[in-house]
């Protein structure tokens, strides 16, 4: 053993490194933010929210468009992506013994790690090519395929977070599984499954990759499914590559929301779950 | 969740009352000719009190050749018309022809970002095709400081810039360097997108993302739609022609290279042109159009192939005035009259619908 | 929450079997769904990419290093590989230090009211969206490094040993570097996180015992605790690895998208440091909607492919390391 200066002294050094590494990994991410809201709110204006694309070169114009088409991409991705991830999630929790958990939780996971532009080009061959054309609706159900496993995951693990006394509660009382299952233990992990959905949409409302090829995108508002749709990510990549300062200026505007968005549904799975774990 | 499943009803049964009164026609392909496709479909979508929408996303003109084969698109639009063997393929394959209809004059300009000089450089062929084939690497090189012997030229890496996208951008700038140099030819040849041999280059999408990395990397040289050059304040240099002049690429010399004769599909191509004072990079820019508008699924209903064949009929003509403010050029009249004749050829479940619109 | 069971008749012993008996079928059947899934990806990228496979061969494609489309229409997925591989094991090992930094600090050395920012700034980090990061990588990280690392180096170098330029590749701001940069930025909070439940999943008794001996708070940390939470800590870093092979539209707005390599023994095996290279998931992004012909179509496809079966590796690595551990069971 070195003497115990030494060993003071080194311990100092460690927790200078510990502390830069900490900085350091919390670095790009102040930037990030520090640059998304200065660039973002010098450019955000209310046609911003209220406009669509003009024609490139010319000034003004806004994303009224890309906003509602996220709106409705994910929304609709949510819903479809709903009922498959519930249920994988109550399989996974309500009947541990059932012999097809073992390869869903593992397929589910690797499912969740999956690079979103193949669930992308999977939608493309599985609707865009048989339906003979790029739409929103593809555009919704690449979205579901990236929700689909974090909701299996997150409500699999608020179910488990029900005491197992409520449950033993209601089938001694004689109901069927299945009744306590929908009127004892998911009410009361409620706000959990919530927060799972809010999780779910801040992880798919990001996306650019898996829309390039199936909601393409639209310079007009859209709001028939079976067209082609805009989105916010889509967008502010076209336009972040483009030439055009106006659109780097909405570009930036862009992000800013995409980021507030996130923020904002965190926020609300946080509030959600106040008081819990 | 009730709440969200009734207003995702409503929506649905909403956009599906709107859509029985608007026409949303969707385009795909060229990035060259965008600026102007957004302003003629901007300003046509005022003239119709936004009756007939058009969706045009710039995605590359081998896009737009693959949408419109794969029938996801109402029309394609590329700088380069269908070969041959791809007008055999689709007609086999549909049963219907495809048209290939002029509806702009372009050029395709070396952009650069040399901080510093003021007036455009000097570029011949073959000094470009050695750029992009990676054989000339810095700014100061002899061969560029031969052509351009007034100029101080900055010690730069040159930064190749391509397009990563299948370009008809590319097939015209390719088709021109194939021309000029045997090197490129045998190396590279033309294409929507070919094998770049620059061991210096950078890829990026559309004419857009090409001006976008000019503009954000001293040292770089591209190619772009003079448009979006003009538009962005980018240099351009000047191309020597077949002639030995250095062209600037403006309307004048755009005209100049497009008065050729026309052949009855208007397939041509205008690289290096004979003419003393052409560009010698010029293309028109092509609508991909099925001569027999049903066989495209794309067409669900009569309504849209009227609209659409209007639609073609104002670009070709009225809409024509919308070209010059933007740095594209006007048809020429004979390449007019070429135009409206293969509009009148389109038919929609036999229905003469082009010879009804166009009026012969 | 008692109303509905007050509500409730004596149920009839049909009801309450059949009831159940519905009811696992149909949630089997709705779980069925993400088993499909994930298998019917796999299957419909091999079956897309078909073409590509059959006519260049498994391993002919894996290895080939031309992508040709217009002349030769010969195709390759080696240099995407090698840049995939690459850039998402340089983006790992530069993320290495700052992530299991903070995640130590995190657990163990932070005030309380820190703890808690930390965690909700890790969290929201995983949340950013990919194009964000490209959009703040194009118009801010690209200019920084080009005018402060890569032109200097670049000068420099030309000056001073010309040999290596090639190494060191065009300063142009697009490139391995700055995607490498960008990469491993959106992965910290991948490792962090894992590796802080890890940390925190530690007996307190194995920590107390460490101090009972007179260890400083390092020598508890190095000889107690992390040796216990090494499997954890590499399950985050793999799950990591995953995520950053597979990452598209940052590293697509500013690698730079180039498939030329540098050989290493006669072998394309690199790619220069400052120069643009390319991935797998971008020239998917970039290339899908743009391809002119089928085979150029089913080439993209298959790269997805072989990006699926890299992946897939990689992530049931992740999850089995994740169940063997147990870190990560509150977070999705």
């Amino acid at each position: 053993m070195r003497s115990l200066q030494a060993r003071y002294n080194r311990d100092r050094v460690m927790v200078a490194l510990l502390l830069l590494g900490t900085a350091l990994a919390a670095l790009p991410l102040l930037l990030l933010l520090g640059y998304a809201l200065i660039e973002g709110f010098t450019s955000l204006n209310w046609d911003f929210f209220t406009k669509t694309q003009k024609p490139p070169g010319e000034l003004g114009g806004g994303m009224a468009q890309a906003i509602v088409g996220t709106i409705i991409l994910n929304g609709v991705g949510l819903l479809l992506a709903i009922p498959f991830g519930l249920a994988a999630g109550i399989l996974l929790s309500e009947y541990p013994e059932h012999p097809l958990n073992p390869p869903l939780r593992v397929l589910s996971d690797t499912l969740n790690g999956m690079p979103a532009i193949l669930k992308g080009l999977l939608a493309y061959v599985l609707i865009v090519k048989p339906m003979g054309g790029f739409s929103g609706l593809s555009g919704a159900v690449a979205l579901a395929f990236i929700m689909l496993p974090i909701l299996a995951k997150s409500t699999e693990s608020v179910l488990r977070l029900v005491p197992w006394t409520i449950r033993e509660a209601g089938l001694g009382l004689g109901l069927p599984r299945w009744r306590v299952i929908l009127s004892l233990v998911f009410p009361a992990a409620r706000a959990g499954v919530v927060t799972g959905m809010l999780l779910a949409l801040s992880r798919a409302a990001g996306e650019a990759a898996p829309l390039l090829f199936t909601a393409f995108g639209n310079v007009y508002m859209q709001l028939n499914l079976l067209q082609p749709m805009d989105s916010l990510p889509v967008r502010l990549y076209t336009y972040a590559v483009s030439p055009y300062d106006d659109w780097h200026r909405q570009a930036w505007a862009a992000g800013l929301v995409l980021l507030a968005l996130i923020v904002l549904t965190s926020l609300l799975a946080r509030w959600a779950t106040r008081g819990r774990q | 969740m009730k709440k969200l499943l009734a207003t995702a009803v409503a929506t649905a049964a909403l956009s599906g009352l709107a859509s029985a009164q608007t026409v949303n026609l969707t385009g795909a392909g060229a990035t060259f000719p965008f600026p102007i496709l957004a302003k003629y479909f901007d300003e046509y979508a005022k003239l119709t009190d936004g009756k007939v929408r058009v969706n045009y996303q710039s995605i590359g003109s081998g896009g737009g050749q693959r949408q419109f084969i794969e029938q996801t698109v109402h029309f394609g639009a590329s700088d380069n018309p269908f070969n041959d063997q791809q007008m055999a393929d689709i007609r086999k394959n549909t049963g219907s022809a495809a048209l290939n209809i002029p509806f702009v004059l372009g050029a395709v300009v070396p952009t650069y970002n040399l901080p510093g000089l003021t007036k455009p450089l000097n570029f011949s062929g073959e000094v470009l095709a050695d750029i992009f084939l990676g054989n000339i690497k810095t700014w100061n090189d002899p061969a560029i400081a031969k052509l351009n012997p007034d100029v101080k030229l900055p010690p730069l890496p040159i930064t190749v810039t391509h397009r990563s996208d299948g370009s008809g951008t590319t097939f015209v700038w390719t088709d021109y360097l194939s021309k000029v140099s045997p090197e490129w030819a045998q190396k590279v040849g033309r294409g929507n997108s070919v094998d770049w041999k620059a061991p210096n280059k950078v890829g990026a999408r559309g004419n857009e993302g090409v001006a976008g990395v000019v503009r954000q990397t001293p040292g770089a040289i591209g190619y772009n739609e003079v448009t979006y050059a003009v538009q962005n304040k980018i240099a351009y240099g000047a191309v020597q022609n077949k002639a030995g002049r250095f062209v600037l690429a403006d309307l004048p010399s755009i005209a100049a290279a497009a008065n050729v004769p026309l052949p009855g599909d208007a397939r041509i191509s205008l690289t290096n042109t004979a003419a003393p004072d052409g560009y010698p990079v010029a293309s028109f820019s092509y609508l991909l159009v099925y001569e027999k508008l049903d066989a495209n699924k794309a067409f669900k209903s009569e309504a849209e192939a009227r609209a659409f064949v209007e639609l073609l009929k104002w670009m070709v003509t009225d809409g024509q005035k919308f070209n010059e403010p933007l740095t594209y050029g006007r048809l020429p009249s004979v390449a007019q009259q070429r135009a409206l004749a293969l509009i009148a050829r389109i038919t929609y479940q036999g229905k003469p619908l082009g010879k009804d619109i166009v009026g012969r | 929450m008692q109303a509905p069971l007050a509500r409730l008749k004596r149920p009839s012993a049909l009801y309450r079997m059949l009831g159940d008996r519905v009811f696992v079928v149909v949630v089997t059947l709705l779980a069925l769904g993400i088993v499909a899934l994930s298998l019917g990806l796999g299957y419909y990228l091999y079956l897309g990419g078909a073409q590509a496979i059959e006519r260049f061969g498994f391993w002919g494609f894996l290895t080939g290093t031309t992508w040709d489309p217009a002349l030769k229409e010969e195709f390759g997925a080696w240099p995407y590989l090698v840049g995939t591989l690459l850039t998402s094991f340089c983006a790992l090992f530069l993320s290495l230090f700052p992530a299991i930094a903070a995640a130590i600090y995190a657990a163990e050395y932070a005030p309380k009211w820190l703890v808690g920012i930390i965690n909700y700034l890790v969290d929201l980090m995983a949340a950013v969206p990919s194009v964000v990061y490209g959009i703040w990588g194009i118009f801010v990280l690209a200019p920084f490094l080009r005018e402060n690392l890569f032109l200097p180096a670049y000068l420099w170098t030309a000056e001073h040993a010309p040999g290596i330029l090639p190494y060191l590749g065009n300063p142009s701001g697009y490139g391995f570097f700055t995607a490498v940069v960008i990469l491993a930025s959106m992965i910290i909070p991948y490792t962090t996180a894992l590796a802080r439940d890890a940390i925190s999943l530690v007996p307190q008794a194995q920590r107390e015992a460490a101090y009972a001996l007179g260890a400083t708070r390092w020598e508890v940390m190095r000889l107690a605790m992390l040796p216990y939470a090494r499997g954890g800590i590499l399950a985050g870093v793999i799950l990591a690895l995953g995520r950053a092979l597979g990452e598209t539209m940052a590293v697509a707005m500013v690698i730079g998208n180039t498939n030329i390599m540098l050989k290493l023994l006669g072998i394309p095996l690199l790619y220069p440091l400052f120069g643009p290279a390319t991935t797998m998931p971008s020239v998917i992004a970039l290339e899908f909607k743009e391809a002119v012909t089928d085979i150029h179509l089913s080439s993209l496809i298959a790269l997805g492919f072989y990006l699926f079966l890299v992946a897939f590796v990689v992530n049931l690595l992740a999850s089995y390391l994740i169940n063997v551990f147990k870190v990560g069971g509150q977070r999705a």
